[in-house]
């Protein structure tokens, strides 16, 4: 599969995957900002909104040039923030409805001047939605006598844009984004900022819309962002890893678009690109949510799991402690003992078991598991916490006698050292429990 | 209104007096004497005139006087929805004033933003956001560091120090949903120390902080006035005031009174803060029984 896509790459599969990376990087970038802000959609708002200002900008100047229509895309896309804000406080009406009611007005306000003024344009409402970012590297222009192609200048012109205004200010971005009333009072115009960071949305989606449409804009500004939130907890980190994640949906989704429909069985086809790419930052944000350090599903499973084995551990400790004190044999099938008084299942009950034995806590004699010497200091501390919980217990809250082992064996695989000494001490460190079995005496010197 | 109050509880005839005799007047009565005169309200750390506030066209705030003595460590009161956070917005101008007048050391706020230093409530801001406790408390000094410039490290270690001071040097590196709830509001503490400030404006620093927590910001609360910085805490819990704050103001949409707290701080003045329908009552009930003469109540 790899061959196949080696040998159908071509110099124009590279162009396109530049021009939607630096398209999804630039987004990416500004959309840290946003999703931190809890205002992920205005950048899909601003897309939609711009429309006026685009249609204004060619009525003015009579041509679809760049320079006039990023700009014209700015002034609209501050507006939107602006008047969004301001229906939002005067109205009493919430942030997501007041953003709906400007950019759904705006867009609409900017189909009427298309159609009565400027129908002759081709803005083909399908070009924005989806964009033609196959289409991008035919279009080329000279700039210092290299031939690039126009959508790649643009871009990039746009990146360096948006990287030197988030370098320089990103003290002030990020206060601002964190704490909007503290860079007020620094003296650092919270709002200012916010209208800033508007306008560069703005011109980021309109220079990125031609070329790789306005699904990959909108998906660029939060996925990436989104996903990186949930690999890292420093802002500086969150950023690279964003842009990162940006560069591989847009190389990934090429690659994919070029694939896929392969197996799907229309050779030769390759027009999904931008969408495949979007799907591509879909699937690495689901990678995050599942991997991620801290908040990723699978690593809080596995600290649950990490946390029942040890306390299966423990039980088995305690189990056979017990039975040693009672002066019973040790048992044939600890795993089922451990699954009638502990509800541990027979793998859980194994795999304790064979931990115990790896960290030399436990060793088979005569056929049988047995207690080793410092095994045996394990468990008595833990009998210890458990016999001074029962106590504490049964003297300061006056729990039942018949109720004391349940929260007792709960309690005892989350007490530490310090904690049994001071419950030790609190009590008057009793020798035995209240149902007078004895309290272990701790650092016997038996330990290795 | 303000005036009223701090000339009755200001200069108290009995204190006069006592100078007058040539006796030596003990230094505290001094400092109170003066502390609570208008005499220099041009000075004055936080100066309030006819500051009034509004919601749509609910007042929140009613011709607020009021001058805040330097070097103290001022408590406001007053019931829920008083206007307690809005007065410090409204002077640190995150909300507009209807009307009014502040000055900070005789200047207008714009000029002095670099001696004054804000803590807001605990809630304002989003605990999940991706930076250290260091972060947090390095915000506190951008407005020194000045546009665009970079932090450097003398800034990072002013910082640490700060942090250092309200006894979170190891937690430095930590993401700040990860402390709990007191060291949350010390990170907050130091932030506005690493500020440094002269006047501080400080909104329910105590507010649902463990007793640790709380012990450690009363004592550098008074650190902060024993050198000679003015602090102003909003404070909800009435039992804690006399033994916390040297000056209280009470307040509930207008000022109620405001003054040492040993003067101030009278059931009768908490009476009228916190009970005015009460108060109105209890005056109708007095009346109806003076003009009824022998009718039984």
């Amino acid at each position: 599969m790899s061959g196949l896509l080696a040998l159908s790459w071509q110099r124009m599969d590279t162009e396109i995957v530049v021009i939607a990376a630096l398209g999804a990087v630039a987004c990416a970038l500004l959309g840290n900002f946003l999703v931190l802000r809890r205002m992920s959609l205005l950048g899909d708002a601003i897309s939609h909104a711009v429309l006026p200002g685009l249609a204004a900008a060619f009525l003015l100047t009579g041509s679809r040039d760049s320079l006039p229509m990023l700009i014209g895309a700015a002034i609209v896309g501050v507006a939107t923030a602006v008047l969004s804000e301001w229906i939002h406080r005067a109205g009493k009406v919430d942030p997501g409805a007041a953003m709906g009611i400007v950019f759904a007005t705006l867009f609409a306000l900017g189909l009427i001047l298309i159609r009565r003024a400027a129908d002759h344009v081709d803005i083909d409402p399908d070009c924005v939605l989806y964009g033609a970012i196959e289409l991008a590297p035919l279009y080329r222009e000279q700039v210092l006598g290299v031939e690039l192609p126009r959508a790649a200048i643009v871009l990039g012109a746009v990146l360096l844009i948006d990287a030197a205004a988030v370098l320089l200010l990103y003290k002030e971005l990020k206060i601002s984004t964190f704490d909007p009333a503290l860079a007020t009072t620094q003296g650092i115009p919270a709002a200012a900022m916010h209208y800033l960071l508007t306008a560069l949305v703005a011109i980021t989606t309109v220079a990125a819309f031609e070329s790789v449409g306005s699904i990959l804009v909108i998906a660029m500004l939060i996925v990436p962002p989104a996903a990186a939130y949930l690999l890292t907890d420093r802002l500086g980190v969150m950023i690279v890893l964003s842009l990162v994640i940006a560069a591989l949906s847009a190389l990934g989704g090429h690659a994919g678009a070029l694939v896929v429909p392969g197996w799907l069985g229309f050779a030769g086809v390759s027009t999904y690109s931008a969408s495949m790419m979007a799907v591509c930052a879909g699937g690495l944000f689901a990678l995050a949510a599942l991997l991620g350090p801290r908040h990723g599903v699978l690593s809080k499973l596995a600290g649950r799991l990490a946390l029942a084995r040890g306390i299966a551990r423990e039980d088995a400790l305690l189990l056979l402690y017990r039975l040693e004190e009672a002066g019973a044999a040790p048992p044939a099938s600890p795993a089922a003992m451990l699954r009638a008084r502990h509800g541990i299942g027979p793998l859980a009950a194994h795999l304790a078991l064979v931990q115990l034995r790896m960290r030399g806590l436990v060793r088979p004699g005569e056929g049988r598991l047995r207690l080793t010497p410092s095994g045996r200091t394990a468990a008595a501390e833990l009998l210890r916490a458990h016999r001074l919980w029962e106590t504490y217990l049964d003297q300061h809250l006056d729990v039942p006698r018949d109720h004391l082992h349940r929260p007792a064996e709960r309690l005892e695989h989350v007490t530490d050292a310090g904690l049994r000494g001071r419950l030790a001490a609190d009590l008057g460190h009793p020798a035995q429990d209240p149902q007078g079995k004895p309290i272990p005496v701790s650092g016997r010197p038996d330990a290795p | 209104m303000r005036r009223w109050f701090s000339h009755t509880s200001a200069a108290p005839p009995g204190c006069v007096e006592g100078t007058a005799a040539g006796g030596r007047r003990p230094r505290a009565v001094a400092t109170v004497g003066l502390a609570t005169g208008a005499e220099h309200p041009r000075e004055a750390p936080l100066s309030i005139h006819d500051m009034t506030v509004a919601y749509q066209q609910r007042p929140v705030l009613w011709d607020v006087d009021y001058d805040a003595p330097e070097g103290s460590l001022v408590g406001i009161v007053g019931p829920n929805g008083a206007g307690k956070s809005t007065l410090l917005k409204a002077v640190l101008d995150l909300v507009p004033k209807a009307s009014g007048r502040v000055m900070f050391y005789g200047q207008p706020y714009r000029r002095q933003r670099a001696l004054v230093g804000y803590v807001p409530q605990r809630e304002s801001i989003d605990w999940d956001f991706p930076v250290s406790a260091l972060d947090v408390v390095l915000m506190g000094r951008y407005g020194r560091i000045g546009w665009f410039r970079p932090v450097t490290r003398a800034h990072r270690l002013a910082a640490l120090d700060a942090l250092a001071r309200v006894g979170l040097a190891d937690l430095a590196r930590r993401q700040i949903s990860q402390l709990s709830g007191g060291q949350q509001q010390r990170v907050f503490l130091a932030r506005a120390l690493a500020q440094e400030a002269r006047v501080y404006l400080m909104d329910e620093p105590l507010a649902s902080v463990d007793a640790t927590t709380e012990r450690t910001i009363i004592a550098i609360l008074r650190e902060l006035r024993d050198e000679g910085r003015t602090v102003l805490v909003v404070h909800h819990d009435l039992q804690t005031v006399p033994e916390y704050f040297d000056h209280v103001l009470l307040l509930n949409t207008r000022v109620v009174a405001h003054g040492p707290t040993a003067r101030t701080f009278t059931a009768e003045n908490l009476r009228k803060t916190y009970g005015g329908r009460l108060t109105l009552l209890e005056e109708a009930a007095h009346a109806l029984a003076q003009r009824g003469g022998g009718a039984p109540a």
